[in-house]
Parts: C-alpha cells; structure tokens; sequence
C-alpha cells in the first residue's frame, strides 16, 4: 500500500504552454509571406476549366489579365462579361487596354508580356474568339488560357 | 518612494489571438495560381497572303459544333478518345524510332527519312551562302536554315540512327463554333497537347532515359548548355507541335 500511496502523490508538472502563441505566429507569418495577395477585385464569376498540360509562368509581372464570366453583382445582368484589370470592359477595348498595359513593362520586356485568360468554363467561344482576335491585332500573341489542374486523360 | 510591484499579465489568451488571425488570414486570402495552357497566337493575316493549297492526308481535321459535339477526320467521336486518334495521325508511318516503321496509310502522312548525307551537303553549302552573303539581313536568313540543318545532323547522332519527320505541311487544325462551350474548347486543345507531350515523353524515355519535361526543366537551369538543346531541338523535331485554329468566320457562318 505504502508504494501505491508514494506513486499517486508525485505530481506532473502542468505542461507549458508559452510557446503555444510563438509557434501560431511562425504559422501566420508563413501564410502571410507564402500567399499572393490577389490585387485586383473580382468583378465576374470564374470557374476555371480543367486541364492536365499545365505551364506555369515564373516571371510574374509579365502577366496581366482578363477575366470573362457573369458578373457578381447580379444587376449587371448574367450574361459572360469582360473584366480588364479592375473594370467593366468591352471586346473593342481590347487593343487599347493591351497598348496601355505595355507602357506598364520595361521597354525589352514588352514583347514578353503575358496575357492570361480566366474565362468562366461555361462561357460561349464567340466573345472568347472575338477578344483573341482583338489581342492579335494588338499583338500580344502570348496567351495562357488559365485553369486548374488534373491528370491526363488514360488512353486505354 | 515607494516600490509598487508590476502586476504579471496573464498570456494565456495570446494564443488565442493569434489563431483568430491566422484563422482570418486562411479564411480571406485565395491562393491565386498562374497555370494554365500556353498558347501562341498567330499574328494576323495579311489580306494579300496567298494560302497554299491543303493535302487532305497531312491535316487532322477537329471540328467541335454548337452541341460540344465533335467531328474528328469526319467521324464523330467521344473527346476521351481524342488523344489517342491525335497520336495515330502523329505516329503515322512510324518514327523511325520507338515506334519503328509501320505500313502506310492513306489518311495519314507519311514521313520521310532524314538522309544523313544530303543533310551534310545541305550545311556545308548553306555554311559556304552564309560566307558569301551580302546583307546583314540575308545573312541572317541564311544562318537560321544551316541552324536547322545542324540541328539535324546533331539528331541523327543522338539518336545514333537516320530518323523520319512528318512532312512540313503536316498539322493539326481545330474549329469551333461560336456557341461551343468554352470547357470543350479547353478539353480538346489539351487533350491534343496531350497526345505531342505524351509521344514526346516515350521517345525522351526511351533515348535520353529522363522526361522531356525533365529535359525542358534542367535546359531552364542551365540555358547556355547546348548539348540539352540539341536534344530538345531533336525530340521536337520528330514530334511537332503544329496546333492551328481556323480563321474565325462571322456569325452565322455554315459549319
């Protein structure tokens, strides 16, 4: 009985937690450098398409973007719009938004710009094929037609 | 003076605090990834440009209709097995290389073997037009065919034999129409990169050992390395990617 009685009386110490908000902070630091702050507002849905051949652009501030889809605040309507930057735009808008993005670039790395198309995947080609064309008349022939990932197709 | 004794904060609620916020900042911030598939687009066409005539076996005709529906050669058929049917018409007579030489086919291409020796005459005459050349611009010309046959010759000694290329009108041509849903365009262009990056893959496989994405990647490491080119150059060579889109025709066109 004596060595029950020795055994309950040892206490164990409580377990610090003091460190416990240093390690949640290391953790929010980390979110907060490793994610990219989306810098322009979403004025359309997107869904993105899915794809297995991805390519993923390393030079980040070449890209710039359009966005189609149906806007998010319904009284504008359902029907897919263009999104260029942070506003409303139409198809023949295009050329001048592409020529107005260059002067953004350094002088050599114009030709390199980027654009990259986030189109909702229930979007009709017809407004898609209509900015191409616009964008090959501006001659920004680099496209990145975005979307999320997958895996191949199996071919059996 | 008296000594007033500071009183200890307690800081068992600090963690909470920051879990609120770690939790805020999860909750606000989207993970914006830059992925996608890259196309480049063809700079317009000038009115005046005369367009040579098609040979019906060399083109893979894709037509994708109003319903998402598609036509492939003049066959409907299901977008799963597209990949399968691009790599068909790519593989055509056989490569020469892992897939050998196969009987020919009417609808398909036919390669033809690259011939080591008329491909040495080329350089050496290209190599003395390049000497002789008098403009700058001509020059420049000039050195980027003798590139190309360079390239070509540094290909049949990687692949240590005389392989065979689709002819240079061979490609594969996709139209759409205008009310086609945008998955299905997406869909069938990846479905057709597919089938290049997978027949690229089994012939880097099978002659350097490693991917061709892995080739691709260590070339972006070390870009002055010019035998990872070589070998870019010669996987590509075998196996182009010749993706076109039809002219948009205006609304209300009959396809």
């Amino acid at each position: 009985m004596a060595k029950f009685k020795k055994n309950t009386k040892r206490s164990s110490g409580a377990i610090s937690t003091a460190s416990l908000p240093d390690i949640v902070f290391m953790l929010l630091f980390f979110f907060m450098v490793a994610t990219v702050l989306r810098t322009e507002e979403e004025k359309v849905k997107v869904i993105r398409p899915e794809a297995s051949e991805l390519y993923k652009i390393e030079q980040k501030h070449l890209i710039r973007y359009i966005n189609i889809g149906p806007p998010q605040d319904k009284r504008y309507g359902t029907e897919p719009v263009i999104q260029l930057n942070d506003q409303f735009g139409e198809v023949a808008n295009i050329q001048e938004w592409v020529a107005q993005q260059k002067t953004t670039l350094d002088e050599k790395e114009q030709n390199k710009m980027w654009v990259s198309l986030k189109v909702d995947k229930d979007t009709k080609m017809g407004i898609v094929t209509g900015v191409k064309q616009e964008l090959r008349k501006a001659s920004a022939l680099k496209v990145l037609y975005s979307t999320s990932r997958r895996d191949r197709t199996i071919s059996d | 003076m008296a000594r007033r004794e500071i009183p200890e904060i307690n800081a068992g609620s600090m963690a909470d605090i920051a879990f609120l916020l770690l939790i805020f900042w999860l909750v606000t911030t989207t993970i914006d990834s830059d992925e996608g598939i890259r196309r480049q687009l063809p700079p317009p066409i000038p009115p005046d440009m005369v367009v040579p005539p098609v040979v019906a076996r060399n083109v893979f005709v894709v037509l994708v209709n109003a319903n998402n529906d598609l036509l492939v050669e003049g066959e409907e058929l299901r977008i799963d097995k597209l990949k399968d049917k691009a790599k068909e018409f790519l593989i055509a007579n056989g490569d020469g290389l892992t897939y050998g030489d196969l009987p020919e086919n009417e609808n398909l291409p036919v390669r033809a073997k690259v011939n080591k020796a008329e491909i040495a005459a080329s350089v050496a005459q290209y190599e003395q037009l390049v000497k002789t050349a008098d403009t700058d611009e001509r020059k420049d010309n000039l050195t980027k065919v003798l590139n190309n046959y360079r390239e070509k010759l540094a290909a049949i000694e990687l692949f240590g034999k005389e392989y065979k290329i689709l002819p240079a009108s061979a490609l594969i041509s996709m139209r759409n129409d205008n009310n086609t849903s945008y998955d299905t365009y997406i869909q069938v262009q990846n479905e057709l990169e597919a089938a290049v990056a997978e027949l690229r893959d089994e012939l880097c496989k099978d002659k350097f050992g490693i991917s061709y994405k892995e080739l691709e990647d260590n070339y972006e490491k070390n870009p002055t390395d010019q035998n990872l080119l070589n070998r870019i150059e010669a996987i590509r060579d075998v196996y182009p990617q010749r993706i076109s889109e039809a002219e948009p025709e205006d609304a209300g066109a009959a396809y």
